[in-house]
Parts: C-alpha cells; structure tokens; sequence
C-alpha cells in the first residue's frame, strides 16, 4: 500500500513541487524535510528534462540550473536514500517518460521504490500510453498518477475509472506557471471524477496565492503549488530553505 | 499493429491536454482523406499553385562527370515556396480550414516550412504564427523576412538550443494553451500520431511521380533512391513508394555535423539511441539519463535531434539505409551541383547529393540513381559564403 492515501486522510491535501538540483541536490536534500514539517502533505520532486514541454518558463528555467548544476537521475536517487533517513513523508517523482524510459523502466522503478517513492507523475504519458510504465509501477506498489485537464471532457469517466493514488486536475490551459486567474469549471471536473470514481483529486497549474489555494480547496481534496516554489528557489538559491518552509506553512494553512 | 505505430515505434506520447485534439485531427483526416472534394480541391492546389508534377531531370553532366550509374534528381526545389514543405503545408492547411480552424501555428529550422506555412496561410485566410530559434533566425535572417512578409508572426525561440527542437517545444507549448481555434501544422514525419501518417501521405506524391516519370524514359525503376533526413519528410515521400520494391535501395542521409566522432553532429541513427520525445517512440540523440543531446549541422532544416518514426522502423528492418554526412561534404557537393548543373540544392539536399557523389562511380553505368533535390539553395547562399569565409553584403 502506497502513502498516497495517507495524503488525503487528515483533510485537505497541501502538495508541494520543487525541481531536484535547483540550485544544486545539497539543498534539495534539506528542503524535502524542511518542507514536511511545515506542512507539506506530500512532494512532488521534479526529475529535471532537457525539453520539459509541458512546464512554463519557471520550471523550465529550474531544469535547466539542475542539469547545469550537474543533477543526474542516479544522482537524485542517491540523496533520496539519504533524505529518508530523515522523513517519512510521501514522495512522488515528476518527470518526463523519457529519462524513465532511458533508464530502463524496470531499473528505474526498483530504485525509485527503495528511497520510498510512492507515486509518479508523467504528464508527456496520457491514458493512452500509460502501459509503458504501469505493470512496473504496479509491481513496485507505486502510484501512476492520472491527469485531466480542461479539454478531457468525456474522457475524464475512462481516466478517473483506472486511476491510482490521486487524479491531478490540471486547472487551466496551457503550461504550468503562476496565473492571475482559474477559468474553468473546476466543481464539474472534479464530479465528473467522483461519478466515475471514489478518489481523491487535488487541483494544479497555476495556483500561487493563499487565496487561490483556499477557493481551489473547496473543489477538491488538496492543491498542488510548483511555479511560485520554485521561484522562491530561483531568488534565493541555496539560501531558500526558509523562505520555502515559511510559504508552504502560509498555504497549508490557508487550506486547513 | 497498436494504432498509429510503425513497429515498435510512434505513439502518442503527449500530455492529456492535447489529446482531444490530437483525436479530433485523427477523425477529420480519416474523413477527408477519403472525401473525393477535398482530394479534388488538394490536387487542384497541387497542379496549379504548387506546380506540381516536379519535373525529374537526367543530369547528363553529373552522370559523365562521376562515371557511373546514371542520375536523375527530383527537382523538388521548383515547387512554389522552393522545397518539398509545400506539398504537406497545402494539404494541413486545407484541412484545418475543413476543420473550422481560423489559426495555424508551426515549427521551422531552416525556415522553408515556416514559408511555406505562411504561405498557405496567407492563401487560405488563416492566421499564422511561426515558432523558429533564435540561432536560426540569424542563420536564415531572408527566410523571417520572407515570412513576415507573408503575413505571419514570427517568435523567436529563446530556450534550450535555440533550435529546431526547441522550436517544436514552443509550438506544442503554444498548442496546449489555445486549440479551439488553432491547428498545429507539423512540418515533417514526427510527433505525435496522427501526423507522422498525416504528412508522409501529403508527401507520398514524390516517389509516385518519381515512379511513372522514371517508367516514361526508362521504362524501370531505379535501383536508388536517396534522400537527406532530418525528421524525414521529403525522404519518407521519395521512399514510401517504392518500400515494396526490394531491387530499390533506400538511402537516408543524416546530417553528420562536423563529423560522426565529434560532439557536433545531427546523426541520429548512427549515433542515437531509442527513446520518447515529441510525442513519439523513436530514434533520438540523448545521453545515458535521457536528457537530449544538443545537436548541430550547418543545415538548419536537419539540426534535430530525432528522426520521424516510420524511418525508425526502415532501420530496423534494413529496408532502408542511413548513412551519415558532414558538413564539409555537403558544402562541397552544394557547389559541385551547382557548378555542373547549374542547380543550386538546398544545404540540406546537398547531404543526399554527397552521398550520390560517392555512390555513383562503385555502380555499372546501366544502374539508376535518383537524388531527392528537397529543396533550392537560394537560402544558403550566404551562409555558404561565411564557411568559405568569403565576406560578403547581405
């Protein structure tokens, strides 16, 4: 049993995104627990990719400090071993299928299960795809997360009814990044979910401010905040443990 | 076979946003692709706007000159627009207008599928964005002119390599974030399914035209055909119809840089290895964490770092061949044709024409080789000029 379920059982979910490497894996290393103790529900621990399609220039930008920096795949599995010496917290990987693929998929997932990764996040891999990682995901009790965005509509009841872990609803059109305002139905994204499945959903892209956690809240089981994280990386570097720590307790408690 | 897949290969690897329109494109094609008013209004475009049959031309100088089998080149370079691009452009954007579809946006390298989408655009009526690095809007600085001319936007890419590859980036990012009214034309053998099928049916005409011309003053087929690859489009088109053939060779020829051992090259088969990206299985220059390799080519248009993923599947099986080519022997075959014939190819043409170059003299005179001219060289004049390191006014 994966601690995805964990994740949703003490009210709403407060789920936090930062770029493995930004600025270099040592202060990824303190944030991840740093981050659990201010509130931080679950991590989401982006594998940065040369040619992220789906993010906006911020992570964009994050990904390519990483790689600079010298982050590799072998590298991040490494300092998870070392961080879950020091928390329990669930942890998820987000990443592109082909530095996944590449690895070697089988290879790939008994190292992601032995530092304690509990769900993957691969939002170049739609339903349709799904099957190049899900047996090995399976066999290592790891969650495939599902996403639907604005434009599934009716193919929301087929992705809800095979999903595992949680359902990331993608809020907005486009790629991710901090936006002033959420236009779409969020409440009829995620009763389409319900109605097809008992399970929780937590709503991303775009969401920044307190305000805007506490109304996304309302529509879902948790929110899941990485743009305007790792801006706070981009400003201060190595020097950003705190001022990350102090804004996720900000936006769990806007949520609680 | 699993829909939309050449082999193992293909796929549609992108993410949930897209994939309703991506579907909503499967349905409208496989609904015209067999609506005999949209064929006849495509082939109407084809002869009277586009030109075409390209006309197949014995290059009698050539031939004499290397000693060899005898040469035919495919003069794919006379289309309206200057290259092959416009025969898969005018088929897309007559599609997205079927579609309702009022915007078109699209990648460019070299910028000649950046023209010829401006083009139809501005034929059709349709809004145009173009996506092209920045490092190739100053390789082709006439091409983002011609462009704007033409009435479209031109953005300039700034991430990654400022390249081809980032260019496709941007446009699928672009994608994601406004579809109702925006068709994405994809300008070569790649991407998500359905377009690698999608474009290799609007360049199939190719290697048909090569076929009945050929049959007219040779009464045979050839026993090659060569072609450049970058994605693959114009050597998909030359190849497809001969694929069940088997006396005719394939040949790809990929952009080796400044050679296959050197960091600096676009080689994908000699050099890359199986992996996902643009939303397909195939082919791509990577590392061992799959992060992918920035490439380079003096060729803009072959400056990618993958290949489409039905020339993965001809590798596979050895139906075809990829051989791979340097910078410096396109540059000097780009002036050999253009010397002898008086035909200036495209820089990145002159891949398949160093190939032919070095093919010609180890084959008995009574063979045939046909040399996919994708494109005219008009373009690379200048850049042409500054590896030679000739100054000159622009």
């Amino acid at each position: 049993m994966s601690r995805v379920k964990n994740v949703f059982s003490k009210g709403k979910a407060f789920i936090a995104f930062i770029t493995a490497g930004d600025p270099n894996l040592e202060t990824t290393e303190k944030l991840i627990p740093a981050m659990s103790q201010a509130g931080a529900d679950l991590i989401e621990i982006g594998i940065p990719f040369s040619d992220p399609i789906a993010e906006g220039v911020v992570i964009q930008n994050a990904s390519e400090r990483a790689l600079a920096a010298g982050a590799t795949t072998d590298k991040i599995f490494d300092m998870l071993e070392r961080v879950r010496k020091k928390t329990s917290v669930p942890l998820a990987f987000m990443t592109y299928v082909n530095p996944v693929f590449v690895y070697g998929v089988e290879r790939f997932m008994k190292r992601a299960a032995a530092c304690g990764i509990d769900a993957m996040v691969v939002p170049d891999l739609p339903f349709e795809e799904k099957e190049e990682l899900l047996s090995s995901c399976q066999a290592r009790g790891i969650d495939l997360i599902s996403l639907i965005a604005p434009t599934s509509k009716h193919r929301i009841s087929m992705i809800a009814a095979g999903a595992e872990g949680f359902v990331y609803c993608v809020s907005s059109l486009g790629v991710t990044g901090v936006r002033s305002r959420i236009t779409t139905d969020i409440a009829e994204m995620v009763a389409l979910v319900k109605a097809a499945r008992d399970i929780p959903c937590a709503i991303g892209f775009g969401i920044s401010t307190p305000e805007q956690a506490r109304t996304m809240a309302g529509y879902a089981d948790g929110v899941i905040v990485g743009s305007a994280i790792v801006k706070i990386a981009e400003q201060y570097g190595v020097e950003c443990v705190g001022p990350i720590s102090a804004y996720v307790r900000q936006m769990k408690a806007a949520i609680e | 076979m699993k829909k939309g897949r050449f082999g193992n290969y293909g796929g549609q690897y992108i993410p949930e946003t897209l994939m309703n329109a991506v579907l909503e494109l499967e349905e409208a094609y496989e609904y015209y692709r067999k609506d005999e008013h949209f064929q006849l209004e495509l082939d109407e475009l084809m002869k009277n706007y586009a030109g075409r049959p390209s006309i197949l031309y014995y290059a009698q100088k050539m031939t004499r000159d290397l000693g060899g089998a005898k040469i035919y080149l495919k003069r794919e370079d006379l289309n309206h627009t200057g290259s092959h691009k416009i025969n898969n452009v005018l088929g897309q954007a007559l599609l997205a207008k079927k579609m309702g579809k009022t915007r078109v946006i699209a990648e460019t390298g070299a910028g000649q599928h950046g023209v010829a989408t401006a083009t139809a655009a501005a034929l059709m009526d349709l809004e145009c964005e173009i996506f092209m690095g920045r490092e190739d809007t100053q390789r082709q600085a006439l091409n983002v002119f011609r462009m704007e001319l033409l009435g479209a936007k031109v953005n300039v890419v700034e991430s990654g390599t400022q390249t081809l590859k980032d260019a496709v980036n941007e446009t699928m990012r672009e994608w994601t974030s406004r579809m109702d009214d925006t068709y994405y034309v994809l300008g070569s053998v790649m991407g998500p399914h359905p377009y690698p099928t999608i474009v290799r049916d609007f360049q199939k005409m190719i290697g048909k035209e090569i076929k009945e011309q050929l049959q007219a003053v040779e009464h045979r087929l050839p026993d090659a055909v060569i072609a450049c690859v970058g994605g693959g489009s114009n050597a998909i088109g030359a190849f497809y119809e001969f694929i069940d053939d088997p006396t005719v060779q394939l040949i790809g020829c990929e952009a080796a840089g400044l050679g296959v051992d050197n960091p600096k090259n676009a080689a994908t088969l000699a050099n890359g290895s199986v992996g996902i990206f643009h939303g397909m299985k195939s082919y791509f220059c990577q590392d061992e964490f799959g992060q992918i390799a920035p490439v380079y080519s003096i060729s803009a248009g072959l400056d990618y770092p993958g290949i489409g993923p039905e020339h993965a599947m001809l590798a596979d099986t050895g139906r075809a061949q990829y051989v791979p080519v340097t910078d410096l022997e396109a540059v000097e075959a780009f002036e050999y044709l253009s010397r002898t014939e008086g035909i200036i190819p495209a820089i990145e043409s002159a891949h398949a024409v160093a190939y032919a170059c070095r093919l010609a003299p180890k084959m008995a005179g009574d063979k045939i080789i046909v040399i996919n001219i994708s494109g005219r060289g008009d373009k690379d004049v200048a850049a042409i000029a500054r590896y030679r390191g000739v100054k000159i006014d622009e």
